[in-house]
């Protein structure tokens, strides 16, 4: 076991290396000169044009830009971004609670509804509900979630003005971070309402961000089940006499759980990749829109960091999923 | 190859149109799996005979007509059948001209992200380890960001146009071909069939190519329909994010992102372009688990 593990580790350093270095280069060939980017409209004079090429090191040599940036990874230096002043590193960690709140929601969300829907699909084979459940999940996993989240805006919020159309809090509250978790924050301050408005403002992006994982944990769980019904074990439940609940919720859900779970762990990509489209879309001040509005203003060192640091939280969770299955299952070892 | 096939020869008599209809067979058990097609034929046609159905051009500007409903509500028209956008354009000939770009785009990235992926899956399944090894390294790193964003920089970084959000799509969704292209090659290569081509001198590129590659077709052609429709997806939502295709591009993810504003005002504007990304994606998945079904019965779904 412990070997197994070793090798993950040992695997991980050179795509640390590599993913530190694919996020330097497509800055280092962005178009435009990030200094003029930074000055701005006013323009700057040819001195201080010289002083700040300078100070952020690109006049030197390629190789030393990325060795000072490697050597600044490590320990855990990101860069300034252009706009704010603020290190990268920070800015990370003050929106980072948003992303992360609404990715557990959306999860969780995905999970309450779609294990479920899976083993009421499996256990109904080829019976109606199986159908209808399977048919929605599938649109589901087709859906193009910007387009998704407007429709829900249409109509959860314009024609039946339920929710919020944007942010994470109303502006009636104002209350300091305590977490960062809006939902935590909201209770600890103890407003009246506060909470409520949290729990408004969350709804619609959840929903919009857990509909892929939900689908794909809807049909994943399904045949997982089907494969686990089909086995001897079960048979011998069932001939037992235990009821059918017994059978399908104790002892096929328990082993049909294991690919479930890996599902569950990679899609924190996929999440990414929504949070993206969502926190755009929201004007959620989480990573995925913090992203895109750098990308937009060109701030290098905030596009830089913020696609090592997502791509590090990737990895991290695909090795940890990787070590857990090594625990479940020993087969997967031996490779 | 030889010797299989004379093999099935005695009990099922093989062949070109016996394939194909024992294809189709499995195929269409799955009834899903030709709605899929046909709504998929329908939009492929809409494609090829944009110019013809378009009651306007694409671009054309009505604008004493802007933002009219559709014929069914109050204020719309037979003139303008699904309405128009803010500046009068018709929504209908848009939206036909816009299944062109999906389709080119999904065209476009499966051929160049499928032809790469099978290239390098190919090469890392026959090469040494350590070559292997880097490849699959590689494609570690770059599966290590989220496909989307991944996608978003790297357009930032070749400039916003269709044509860089494809390249970019390719990109991201090439490392895919690669694992699955060398895992059937390292499954297939213990084989006989392989070891006796090698034993009768076939060379590397040959046994490669003519020996085993056609025998990892199956799982690369499902993966080509999921990616076709992911590579709409994120193309849409390239377009949407105003990284893909440019106004005044009628491209569907293009045309969302432009009726934004209009999103509690023009209901139509947004749901339309949505429901024709939605049904042509719908439409190849619900073919991709048609072609699992049909072409790998080790995958089949139930």
């Amino acid at each position: 076991m412990l070997k197994y593990i070793l090798s993950r580790l040992i695997t991980f350093v050179p795509t640390f290396l590599g993913v530190t270095l694919i996020s330097f280069a497509f800055i280092r060939v962005l178009p435009g000169d990030p200094i003029i980017v930074m000055a701005g409209e006013r323009g700057m004079t040819e001195e201080r044009y010289q002083e700040l090429l300078q100070r952020f090191g690109y006049d030197q040599p390629l190789w030393r830009q990325f060795w000072d940036y490697f050597t600044g990874v490590l320990q855990g230096d990101l860069g300034t971004s252009f706009v704010t002043n603020r290190p990268v590193w920070g800015e990370f960690f003050t929106l980072f609670p948003a992303t992360l709140e609404l990715s557990i929601c959306a999860m969780i969300f995905a999970v309450v509804l779609g294990i479920p829907a899976g083993v009421i699909a499996a256990v109904y084979r080829g019976k109606f509900f199986d159908r209808a459940l399977m048919s929605t999940a599938l649109v589901g996993y087709s859906m193009p979630i910007f387009w998704w989240a407007l429709l829900l805006i249409i109509v959860v919020s314009g024609w039946l003005g339920w929710t919020p159309v944007s942010g994470r809090m109303g502006l009636l509250y104002f209350f300091d971070d305590v977490t960062g978790f809006m939902l935590i924050d909201s209770l600890l301050s103890g407003q009246e309402g506060a909470f409520a408005s949290a729990v408004h403002h969350l709804i619609l992006p959840s929903i919009v961000l857990g509909t892929i994982p939900l689908a794909v944990i809807a049909r994943q769980t399904r045949s997982a089940m089907l494969e686990v019904l089909s086995e001897d074990y079960i048979r011998t439940a069932r001939a037992k006499g235990l009821s059918a609940s017994r059978v399908n919720g104790l002892h096929a859900l328990r082993n049909a759980m294991i690919p479930v779970i890996t599902v569950i762990g990679l899609s924190v990509g996929t999440l990414m990749a929504g949070a993206i489209l969502t926190e755009t879309i929201f004007s959620w001040p989480g990573i995925g829109k913090w992203m895109v509005d750098s990308i937009f203003r060109r701030d290098y060192p905030v596009v830089q960091g913020g696609l090592l640091l997502i791509a590090l939280i990737v990895m991290l969770v695909n090795l940890t999923v990787d070590i857990l299955y090594g625990f479940i299952n020993p087969k997967i070892r031996k490779r | 190859m030889a010797d299989a096939s004379s093999q099935t020869a005695r009990t099922v008599p093989t062949g070109r149109p016996g394939r194909l209809s024992e294809f189709w067979s499995y195929f269409s058990e799955n009834r899903g799996a030709v709605i899929g097609f046909w709504v998929f034929l329908a939009v492929f046609l809409v494609a090829v005979f944009a110019d013809l159905l378009a009651p306007y051009d694409p671009a054309a500007q009505f604008r004493q007509h802007a933002l009219q409903p559709p014929f069914w509500q109050n204020g719309g028209t037979w003139e303008f059948p699904l309405g128009t956008d803010a500046l009068g354009r018709d929504m209908l000939s848009r939206l036909i001209h816009g299944a062109r770009f999906s389709f080119f785009v999904g065209v476009v990235v499966v051929v160049v992200a499928a032809t790469g992926g099978i290239l390098i899956g190919l090469l890392a399944g026959f090469a040494p380890k350590w070559l292997d090894t880097i490849i699959m390294r590689l494609m570690d790193i770059i599966l290590a960001f989220p496909s989307l964003l991944l996608a978003l920089v790297l357009v930032a970084v070749l400039g916003p146009s269709l044509l860089n959000a494809m390249i970019a799509i390719a990109l991201v969704l090439q490392p895919h071909y690669v694992r699955l292209t060398r895992a059937s090659v390292l499954n297939e290569r213990t084989k006989d069939y392989v070891t006796s081509a090698r034993v009768a001198g076939a060379r590397l590129p040959r046994l490669m190519f003519v020996t085993v590659l056609p025998n990892c077709l199956a799982p690369i052609i499902v993966q080509a329909a999921l990616s076709f429709s992911t590579a709409i997806l994120d193309a849409a939502a390239l377009g949407f994010l105003g990284m893909g295709a440019q106004p005044p591009t009628p491209e569907w993810g293009t045309m969302l992102a432009d009726a934004r504003e209009f999103v509690l005002r023009a209901w139509w504007v947004i749901t339309l372009p949505g429901l024709a990304i939605l049904v042509t994606v719908l439409s190849i998945n619900l073919m991709g688990d048609g072609l699992r079904d049909a072409l790998d019965p080790k995958l089949r779904r139930s």
